[in-house]
């Protein structure tokens, strides 16, 4: 079962990546990275479950933590450039 | 009986996780795809970290799924309500009638941007 919730968080990464390279306006471009960047936290946690090493939980909270940060630096600029 | 309950929660979180991808990509509009990221988003993260949870043992484990948790539970809407409004800001109007390709949406973007 892990091993199957791995590839399937691998599959929605793909699809993201596929919208983030053919998105048409910018926000379609940061939506889909703010998807990438919760699936990797995901991942994460379930690559440290695979692999028997749950020491990974730290690195998966810091990476939300700046995923967060980076979109709502980007939506800022994109915000105040007008 | 706890490996069976963790394997239907990490199964239900990948479907949702997967339905947000196809979502992402065929839906036609900026809107609706937020709408298809966001709800499945938050619950497919939700569901898998829960059965995570039921297959952990350690209580150090178990308490750091829960901080990862809350940490998703309350960035995602926030993330979607900050991009909504920015998107909505700088002029890009919803898709509402029958025409959905992408040229609707550009040029949508074009004369909301340059009328504001």
């Amino acid at each position: 079962m892990l091993t199957a919730a791995t590839l399937a968080i691998f599959v929605a990464m793909i699809l993201a990546i596929i919208r983030c390279i053919a998105g048409p306006t910018l926000y379609d471009r940061i939506l889909a990275v703010n998807m990438f960047g919760t699936k990797t936290v995901l991942l994460i946690s379930l690559l440290g479950f695979v692999m028997g090493r749950p020491e990974f939980l730290d690195i998966a909270i810091v990476y939300a933590l700046i995923n967060f940060i980076s979109v709502i630096g980007v939506l800022r600029y994109s915000d105040t450039s007008k | 009986m706890i490996i069976i309950f963790s394997g239907i929660c990490l199964l239900t979180g990948s479907f949702l996780c997967v339905s947000g991808g196809i979502g992402l990509i065929r839906f036609p509009d900026f809107y609706t795809r937020m709408h298809a990221v966001g709800v499945t988003d938050t619950l497919g993260a939700g569901f898998i970290l829960l059965g995570l949870m039921l297959l952990s043992t350690s209580f150090l484990v178990i308490a750091k799924l829960v901080i990862i948790l809350l940490l998703t539970l309350l960035i995602g809407p926030t993330t979607s309500h900050v991009l909504a409004k920015t998107a909505m800001h700088n002029g890009l109007k919803p898709v509402l009638n029958q025409a959905l390709n992408s040229n609707t949406v550009e040029k949508n973007k074009e004369t909301g941007s340059s009328g504001s």
